[in-house]
């Protein structure tokens, strides 16, 4: 079981989280200054990358926030969390 | 050597000593005219295909690891193709055609089992939906039996059908014609085939690069040096996004880690594939009497062919609230390897935007069953550089058409299948 380090609660199991996949992912900024193309991409291309991986997940069972976590995701290891709008200590973003 | 019933006899008073191994290992040649990355049931499958009805026999698969050591050998086993949707149910229903005579073709036993596939209806309003999808199925020439209640208990009776069950049972749609394969067999049985006719199947060799000139591949690098080639097709499902980022392919998939798991073996007590898609899981009981489950994908990216309890545990909840009996079973094995899962659901067969690479992969959960289907259309597509009738639907470019093969309707998640 993943153990989740919320920045609100603590230490908290996976199951009280539910997944919001990539954080990396950027909704065009200005939508009418992008075509149809770059929207396609912004809603179905992902990176996936082998290793770490910055990720959404929200506390429902906790906070109720969502929170950004880096993890590999190779070993699983959570590698550093923090709020929506802070940073992770040891990684960009 | 063919198998036969004398090849057998005649060994069998020698000892067993002078079979000889199933196929060639040879070393990689400078240059083949396809190479195949990957070495899975999908990846010889094509091989076997390529060489069979298209005449090309210089080609190469490569396999990082051993052959059928990926998901060919991870998966439940199970052959169906229940569809609603017409490309999906074309596509599928040529695959279990391909299955029912696939032994024969092959000389090879893959133990296919049509048991038949019985998907668990829950209420009212799943019946409902059945009956739609069976009568899509009937409509493209697939058979699909709408069952009751009673019927349900009368094909499987250690089914929990009482109206106390936490998940009462109000019908089933089953599919005759669907059961089980031995997994392992499929790969060997294609390696076996592919290699009498020419294919050189090379294990232990690990693609690191695509090399591309002016928008056309030339080849791979790989851990036993360059390959050149014509043509390239990656079956690598589960990393066929890291594999297409080396010739700068960027994918709508994300790899998660899905996990199965039997019992210790018991008695037979379960001749059909039993599917409960509100619990989500799925039970057959193996040659051996294992009873094999799985269920959901954990549900966050993931490279490790390992998962979580939470998951494990969830599983076991669903198959003891549908047949108590199972409670008393001791959980033997779980493993766990990784889908490509993609943004509809459905697979990507076809043509990348580089010449001369092609891809087969995004199978979500669902890429056994379509084992000898897929590679008998992804060796049209190498072969003749355009998608065969079957998988024209499931191009990459549909995501940006706008022509999703949505099955479960779900929009743009990587968690259908």
């Amino acid at each position: 079981m993943l153990l989740i380090p919320c920045p609100h609660c603590g230490p908290r199991a996976q199951v009280e989280f539910a997944y919001g996949g990539d954080a990396t992912v950027a909704r065009p900024v200005d939508p009418d200054a992008v075509g149809a193309r770059q929207w396609l991409d912004h809603v179905y291309l992902r990176e996936n990358p082998k290793g770490p991986h910055l990720e959404w997940w929200q506390h429902v069972a906790g906070c109720r926030a969502w929170i950004r976590v880096r993890r590999d995701t190779v070993t699983h290891a959570v590698l550093g969390a923090a709020t929506a709008a802070g940073s992770i200590e040891g990684g960009a973003s | 050597m063919r198998y036969s019933f004398l090849a057998l006899a005649a060994n069998a008073l020698r000892g067993h000593r002078r079979w000889r191994p199933a196929w060639r290992s040879p070393q990689p040649q400078r240059g083949y005219e396809v190479v195949i990355v990957g070495g899975g049931g999908h990846a010889l499958a094509t091989a076997y295909y390529l060489a069979k009805l298209h005449g090309v026999t210089d080609v190469a698969v490569l396999e990082r690891g051993w052959i059928g050591g990926g998901n060919t050998g991870r998966n439940t086993t199970i052959v169906r193709s229940n569809y609603l949707h017409d490309a999906n149910a074309h596509f599928y229903e040529h695959s279990l055609k391909l299955w029912e005579g696939l032994s024969r073709d092959l000389n090879y036993n893959v133990m296919f089992s049509p048991r038949g596939v019985l998907n668990l209806a829950h209420s009212d309003g799943q019946l409902e939906t059945y009956s739609r999808r069976g009568n899509a199925m009937r409509m493209n020439g697939i058979d699909a039996v709408l069952l009751d209640r009673e019927q349900v208990r009368a094909m499987v009776p250690d089914l929990d059908c009482s109206p106390q069950a936490r998940y009462p049972v109000h019908g089933g749609l089953l599919q005759p014609r669907g059961g089980t394969a031995r997994h392992d067999a499929v790969a060997w049985g294609f390696a076996r085939a592919a290699s009498a006719l020419g294919v050189d199947i090379i294990q232990q060799c690990e693609v690191t690069g695509i090399r591309v000139e002016a928008g056309r591949v030339q080849g791979v690098e790989t851990t036993r040096g360059y390959i050149g080639a014509s043509k390239v097709a990656i079956a690598v499902a589960g990393h066929s996004s890291r594999v297409a980022a080396m010739a700068g392919v960027a994918l709508p998939i994300e790899s998660h880690v899905l996990q199965a798991m039997v019992t210790e073996p018991v008695k037979p007590f379960l001749d059909t594939v039993v599917t409960s898609g509100a619990t989500h899981l799925y039970v057959s009981q193996t040659n051996k009497g294992e009873v094999l489950l799985g269920g959901d994908i954990d549900g966050y990216n993931s490279y490790a062919q390992r998962g979580n309890l939470p998951i494990v545990e969830d599983v076991l909840r669903a198959a003891v609230s549908l047949f108590p009996r199972l409670s008393r079973l001791r959980l033997m094995r779980t493993w766990g390897g990784i889908m490509d899962m993609t943004m509809d659901g459905s697979p990507i067969i076809g043509k990348l935007p580089v010449g001369g690479l092609y891809l087969n992969g995004g199978w979500c959960y669902g890429g056994f069953k379509a084992t000898p289907g897929s590679g008998w259309v992804f060796a049209h597509t190498v072969a003749h550089d355009e998608p065969h009738a079957l998988n024209a639907a499931f191009s990459l470019e549909r995501f940006w058409s706008g022509h999703l093969i949505d099955e479960k309707g779900a929009g743009a998640t990587p968690g259908a299948h």
